[in-house]
This record gives C-alpha cells, sequence and structure tokens, in this order.
C-alpha cells in the first residue's frame, strides 16, 4: 500500500470516486435543483458570457452544416446538444491555459477566441490547422482519437516543472475512452500529477455505436480510480453545471493536487458529420427525447428567470451571431490562397537536399501547367 | 521538365521513341476503375461497384465459411462508414459480424485470440491513418505467430483497410500505408484495382492460410463495372497485365492503375506503346509477370501514389534492376506522391502522381540513348 493511508482505503476511493449521479444546478426546464454535491454556483457574470458563447458557438455550427450540405466545405462534425461542453471547456480556462481539442470542438475554439474561419480550416480544405498554436493555447484539432490525451498530460507536466501554473483541459469522447492512448494518459497524468483535466463529452454515440456497447463502466468518469485519478460526472447539457465542475477541476489542477477527470452527460443532436445517416443507428424517438433537454434553452431559461438575462441582450446576442455567421459565409465564399509548395516547405525545418529536389520538380510541373497544376 | 517532349502525334505513329510504336492493341481505358479482365463478362451484367463486390465477398465467404466472422467499428448496424458490411449483421447475426470498442490494438489483438481458436476473422480497420494504433500488434503478432510458434499456430485473418487519397478527405484519412505492412516479414498484402478483383482477391484472402492486409482504394470504391458475381480471377499472389504494350512497362496497384492505363492512352499519342503491369498483390511480389514485361520492353517506370523514399517503388524497382539489368535500356523510375504527410484536401493533387507526371518519366527514358542529363550534372 502506497497511498496516503489517513482514513484508510476507503476514504481515499471516496475522495476520487465521481457521485453516484451527474451534478446538476439547473434542471431540464431551466430550474434550480440541489443536485450539486457542494460544488460552488459560478459567477453570474461567466454564466452570461457563457450564453453569448454558446449561442455563438450554434450559429456558427449550423452555418458550417450549411456550408457543407452545399458542397462549400467537406463534411463537417457538428457539436450541437454540446454546446454547454464548448463554451464550459474554453471558459474554464485562462489565457495562459491550454486546451486539446478534437474534430468536433470547434464550438470550444471559437469561445477561446480562434477566428471562425480559420477554425473550419481542415473542412474548407487548404490546410490541416488554420490557426497558430502558440497563438491561442489551443493545439491542433486531433482526429486520431485520443492521442491528443497523452499530449495534454506532457505539456502540463513541462509546464509545471518550468514552475507556471498553468493547467491543460483535454477534450475526449466517449468512444475514445476505450483507445489505449486514454488509459495511458490518465496513468501518466496520476503518476506524474500532472495539472490536466480530461474532459469526456459522453454524447452516447462513437458514429453508430452506442454508449452501450462501448463501455461496461458504471459511468466513464470510474475509469479514473483504478489509476488513482479524481473523477467527476456532470449533466453536460447543464452549463451551470459544467462551469461549476470544471472550475473545481481546473482549481484541483493548478493547486498542484494532480488530473481530474470529468464525464459530462451529453447528446449528439446531429449526425456524426454532415455525410453520415443517423436513422440507419438510431431512433428519431430518442432524439426528440434529448431535445426537451436542450442546454442553450436551459440556460436561456434560468437566466431570463435570474434576471441575467432580458430582449435587450438577448437581441444583441442574437445579432452578434447573425454577424457570425455572415462573415464565415463571406469568408468561406472565396478560396484561401495557400501555395502549392506548402504541402513540401513545413515538413522539416529546413527542407534536406532531396526534398528541395521534389520541390523543384513540383515548381517546374506549375510551370508547365501539368496536371499537378490544376 | 516536359520541354523536349515529343509532339503530339496520332497514336501508332513513331515519334521520339527509338522503336516504333506498334498498333494499339490494348483496350482502351476509361476512368475509374481499370477494366475487369476476368473471364468474359457479358456486356449486360449489371453494373457492381467496388464496395459492392466487397460485400458481396464477405457475404458469399461467410455463407461458405461459418469460422468466418466480421469485426470493426461500425461495422454492425451502420454497415460500415463505406457500407462494405451493409446488411452482414441483418444476414449472419451478431457473432458473424459485430461493431468492438473504439480500439485498433484491442480489435487486432481480440482477432489473434479467435484465430489461435481456429475463427477467421475479417477485421475492418476504418481508415488508413486509424490503423496505426494496431500497429504492434500487426507487426509484433499478426505477422509473426506463424515463424513464432514453429508454423504451429497460423493466425489466418484478414485486415481491411480502405486507403490512399483522392477522395478530398480531412487530413489522417487519405494515408498510402502498404510500405509499412509490405516491409513487415509474414504479411501479405494485395490491393486491388477492379471490381472482379475486389470480389475475387478477397476471397482468396479469407481462404488464405496466412495474414493478410488487403488495402481497399478508397477512390475506386464506387467505381463500377458490369460484372456477373461470384467471379474469379488470377490467384492472390500473381500480377495482371492491363494493357500490352511494347516500349515501356508500367508497374503499379490499386488506386493507380487506372492513372496508369489514362497515361498509356495519352502516351500513345506521343508514340510510346506502354504496358500496365497491376500487381494486385504486393507481397508475394510476382517477379515472373514483372520480369517477362521488363524483359520484352526494356524500360519501366513504378508508379504509386504513396510517398517514393523507402517506398513499395523502391523494392520494385530493385527487383527489376537485379533481373532485368541486360535488358534495360534506360534506369528504372519511380513515378510517386512526394515524401510529404498527405497534403490538405485542396492541395492534394499537387502531391499525387498525374498523367502529366508519368509523362515525364516516359520521357527521360533514354529514347535516345542518352544518358538523362540529370544525372551527368557536376555536383
Ligand atoms: C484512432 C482512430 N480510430 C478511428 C477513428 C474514426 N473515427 C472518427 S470519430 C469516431 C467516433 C468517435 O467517437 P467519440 O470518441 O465518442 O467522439 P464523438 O465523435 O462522438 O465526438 C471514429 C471511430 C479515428 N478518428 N481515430
Ligand atoms: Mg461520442
Amino acid at each position: 500500500m502506497t497511498t496516503e493511508t489517513t482514513g484508510g482505503l476507503g476514504a481515499v476511493v471516496a475522495k476520487l470516486l465521481p457521485s453516484p449521479s451527474p451534478i446538476r444546478f439547473v434542471d431540464d426546464g431551466g430550474e434550480p435543483v440541489d443536485e450539486h454535491g457542494g460544488y460552488r454556483p459560478p459567477p453570474d457574470e461567466l454564466l452570461v458570457q457563457a450564453y453569448e458563447a454558446m449561442v455563438l458557438g450554434r450559429r456558427f455550427d449550423a452555418q458550417a452544416t450549411a456550408l457543407a450540405r452545399q458542397g462549400r466545405i467537406a463534411a463537417f462534425p457538428s457539436s450541437v446538444g454540446q454546446e454547454a461542453c464548448q463554451a464550459g471547456a474554453a471558459l474554464a480556462l485562462r489565457p495562459g491555459d491550454w486546451l486539446f481539442p478534437t474534430y468536433r470542438d470547434s464550438g470550444a475554439l471559437l469561445s477561446r477566441g480562434v477566428d471562425p474561419l480559420d477554425v473550419l480550416a481542415p473542412v474548407r480544405g487548404h490546410r490541416h490547422c488554420g490557426y497558430d498554436p502558440y497563438a491561442h493555447r489551443c493545439a491542433p484539432m486531433s482526429t486520431p482519437l485520443a492521442t491528443q490525451a497523452p499530449h495534454g498530460t506532457g505539456l502540463a507536466v513541462a509546464a509545471r516543472w518550468k514552475g507556471t501554473d498553468e493547467v491543460a483541459l483535454v477534450l475526449l469522447g466517449d468512444g475514445a475512452t476505450s483507445e489505449g492512448d486514454f488509459h495511458e494518459a490518465l496513468n501518466f497524468a496520476a503518476v506524474f500529477r500532472a495539472p490536466v483535466v480530461f474532459l469526456v463529452q459522453n454524447n452516447r454515440y462513437a458514429i453508430s455505436v452506442p454508449l452501450s456497447q462501448q463501455s461496461a463502466a458504471p459511468s466513464l468518469a470510474y475509469k479514473g480510480i483504478g489509476y488513482g485519478v479524481r473523477a467527476e460526472q456532470v449533466d453536460g447539457n447543464d452549463a451551470v453545471a459544467v462551469l461549476s465542475v470544471l472550475a473545481e477541476a481546473v482549481d484541483h489542477a493548478r493547486a498542484g493536487l494532480g488530473p481530474m477527470l470529468v464525464e459530462a452527460h451529453t447528446y449528439r443532436m446531429g449526425p456524426h458529420t454532415s455525410a453520415d445517416d443517423p436513422t440507419r443507428y438510431r431512433d428519431e424517438a430518442e432524439v426528440a427525447s434529448w431535445r426537451g433537454r436542450d442546454p442553450v434553452e436551459r440556460l436561456r431559461a434560468y437566466l431570463r428567470r435570474r434576471g441575467l438575462l432580458d430582449d435587450a441582450a438577448e437581441a444583441a446576442v442574437t445579432a452578434r451571431a447573425e454577424a457570425l455567421a455572415a462573415g464565415v459565409r463571406a469568408g468561406v465564399a472565396h478560396d484561401a490562397h495557400v501555395a502549392p509548395t506548402d504541402i513540401i516547405d513545413h515538413v522539416y525545418a529546413a527542407a534536406p537536399a532531396f526534398l528541395a529536389e521534389q520541390r523543384a520538380a513540383l515548381l517546374s510541373e506549375l510551370d508547365a501547367g501539368g496536371e499537378g497544376a490544376r | 521538365m516536359t520541354t523536349s517532349r515529343p509532339a503530339l502525334v496520332s497514336p501508332g505513329a513513331s515519334a521520339g521513341s527509338a522503336e516504333p510504336a506498334r498498333d494499339a492493341r490494348a483496350r482502351a481505358a476509361g476512368p475509374g476503375a481499370a477494366p475487369d479482365t476476368a473471364g468474359s463478362q457479358p456486356r449486360s451484367a449489371p453494373a457492381v461497384s467496388m464496395a459492392g463486390a466487397l460485400n458481396r465477398a464477405l457475404r458469399d465467404a461467410m455463407a461458405a465459411d461459418e469460422r468466418v466472422l466480421v469485426l470493426g467499428e461500425d461495422v454492425g448496424r451502420l454497415g460500415g462508414v463505406f457500407r462494405v458490411t451493409d446488411g452482414l449483421r441483418a444476414a449472419f447475426g451478431e457473432r458473424r459480424c459485430f461493431d468492438t470498442p473504439l480500439a485498433e490494438a484491442g480489435i487486432v489483438g481480440f482477432a489473434v485470440g479467435m484465430a489461435m481458436y481456429g475463427l477467421r476473422p475479417v477485421v475492418e480497420l476504418q481508415f488508413d491513418a486509424f490503423a496505426y494504433p494496431a500497429f504492434e500488434q500487426v507487426v509484433s503478432h499478426v505477422a509473426k505467430l506463424g515463424a513464432r510458434t514453429g508454423g504451429r499456430v497460423r493466425p489466418s485473418m484478414v485486415l481491411r483497410i480502405p486507403y490512399g487519397g483522392g477522395v478530398g478527405a480531412v487530413e489522417h484519412h487519405s494515408d498510402s500505408s502498404e510500405a509499412y505492412y509490405a516491409h513487415t516479414a509474414g504479411l501479405k498484402v494485395v490491393t486491388p484495382a477492379t471490381v472482379t478483383d475486389a470480389y475475387s482477391l478477397l476471397r482468396d484472402a479469407i481462404d488464405d492460410p496466412d495474414p493478410v492486409v488487403f488495402l481497399e482504394p478508397k477512390r475506386l470504391y464506387w467505381s463500377r463495372s458490369p460484372v456477373d458475381l461470384p467471379v474469379r480471377a488470377e490467384p492472390l499472389g500473381q500480377a495482371a497485365l492491363r494493357r500490352a504494350g511494347r516500349d515501356v512497362t508500367v508497374v503499379t496497384y490499386g488506386p493507380t492503375v487506372p492513372l496508369a492505363l489514362e497515361a498509356a492512352q495519352v502516351a500513345a499519342g506521343y508514340g510510346w506503346d506502354v504496358e500496365v503491369v497491376d500487381l494486385r498483390s504486393i507481397v508475394p511480389f510476382d517477379d515472373d509477370t514483372v520480369v517477362a514485361s521488363v524483359r520484352r520492353t526494356g524500360r519501366c517506370v513504378v508508379l504509386h501514389e504513396a510517398q517514393g523514399f523507402a517506398g513499395v517503388g523502391a523494392e520494385i524497382a530493385a527487383r527489376v534492376q537485379e533481373r532485368c539489368f541486360h535488358s534495360l535500356a534506360a534506369p528504372v523510375l519511380r513515378v510517386t506522391g512526394w515524401d510529404v504527410p498527405y497534403p490538405a484536401p485542396k492541395l492534394e493533387h499537387h502531391h499525387q502522381p498525374s498523367v502529366a507526371r508519368i509523362l515525364d518519366a516516359f520521357e527521360r527514358l533514354q529514347w535516345d540513348d542518352e544518358p538523362d542529363a540529370r544525372w551527368l550534372a557536376d555536383t
């Protein structure tokens, strides 16, 4: 037994285990509920800020989905239904912290201040990553599942060893928690007491595979205990709860108490990407049941009830969302120009001779106006 | 680079070629999959897509042998992201076609265990780059078990992997990963270029005692040919001549076979009579067919989409050089993608081999018996 034994193993385990049901501050109808297990309510200004971020995120998502349907951008992975997690992840962090997003986390990137057109770069098709990861402290969106989890862990430890109080937040899906990289990252994070938070957006599907076939764990948050990682589960459609639990997790990490795993229960309202046909694997009735738990509507109702949001404020948010969408439409309308040689220029710090030779060959193909120059 | 290309002339005329080009004996190749040559398919046969032929091959193999089962991500209810496993779960039940948790190392390792127990797993790894988490299982176990156990354990299984670019996909969905597998002793590596081969090679792969990495060219999934299924072509391990020609042999496989045929058509206009060999099977490598062809033509261009450095083309060029040295009138040239990670979709065409890039290679084949000046420059 190497764990601190004050209070015995039972007490250690109790500190690490998630609460038996997801943390909630607000019910599906926007009414406050007392299911927050002692977590502190977030400040009112943060809730208003989150609301705006969620409305903008949803408008952006709808615009991107429309552009994908028109064939103007490639298949887009929508995060509709997950706005509380998206905004929550970004707002839980300070500017000096780091975010490790997946392909689905464009809402989080937007909220973190990344230019919407740069967020869309992969689906616009001209670059794999449209933004400078150092400028925004956002790693490139990760497509190979769970591979970003060890990255966030390593970066967090490096930051700690340098003496900063920076925190890394890693976003993951439910499916990704089956990958080895996720488990290895949890273990590393615990062993090195990394200031890292893993936020699992359990949207109940990995493409077509439902959670029931993905994991037999009582909750994905229970995956922390075996590694000695403190875990919590939260209603991922309750923005108040998400902000509260993430604030606690980030504080915990920042204070040097080690990593935390947070499972947010949410639902992927749309298809996996705009190229997917979810009717092949799930019932409309199931989707409909989640419509009544919409995170944006829920926060809106709560804020109005609390007198934190009025018609004028809502109108202002809507106007900003429309402006954002218009900017995206206009920006996507003309192709971002990237030189063909860009495919060669960044592979090495300086192109070795064999690659410089290929660059010259590409240029002469372009001169000749061959097919490479299409 | 293209400045010295001879003027375009009509096929059959001689221009810039040491030998006069012969009559075009080859069939014209349309876009999409290479023409299906197996048997004499009636023109009235229904047009089948490559994805459809693969689906039918799985179906027929499962019906023929109850040890055959299909597993992977989204292969069950969804029928696979490319619909190759469509309907199999409904037809054969949840123990014959099933979704696994999302973990490629786990999937392949699990399949190894099943194969050890006598089942015949056919694993779908969703995309080329998403097979990488399984690399350890593939290299250390799937490939080595036979040798490690003195032949007592043969993990007969098929790893189906959609591969290659040209479909406008976002990153990590377009890798040509064949060289990793081809380099790994103990694996067979095959890739179809025609609808007929999609069916025939997959049936062969499932029946094969050795583990087979079955690479499916994504960009040919929806290519169609009139083929009456079931159909069998040359056995696994044998290459096929897709076009006969006298001046130069293009050796290629999978997604670039149609491109080679297209280039051959264009080259005919320049007076180059091009032979196209479709390897079908990278491992085992059909030296006989390739060597016979190059000895006839005296010139060889190797074509693939994967980056060239340490690629399959390097192996082919070396084998041809070793076996055909005295028949070669020019160095064996490679036409490949550049040595870069697969580019973003809007730039992918700058990476991929094109007809122009292939014709540039033809032009450098020392038709006037003059060495390629590029190799003589005093550096
Ligand atoms: C290593 C790896 N395997 C497979 C895939 C293909 N793939 C992309 S998304 C996805 C499902 C992921 O599900 P989940 O982790 O729940 O995230 P979600 O898409 O629901 O946000 C799969 C299988 C991948 N991107 N990476
Ligand atoms: Mg999911």
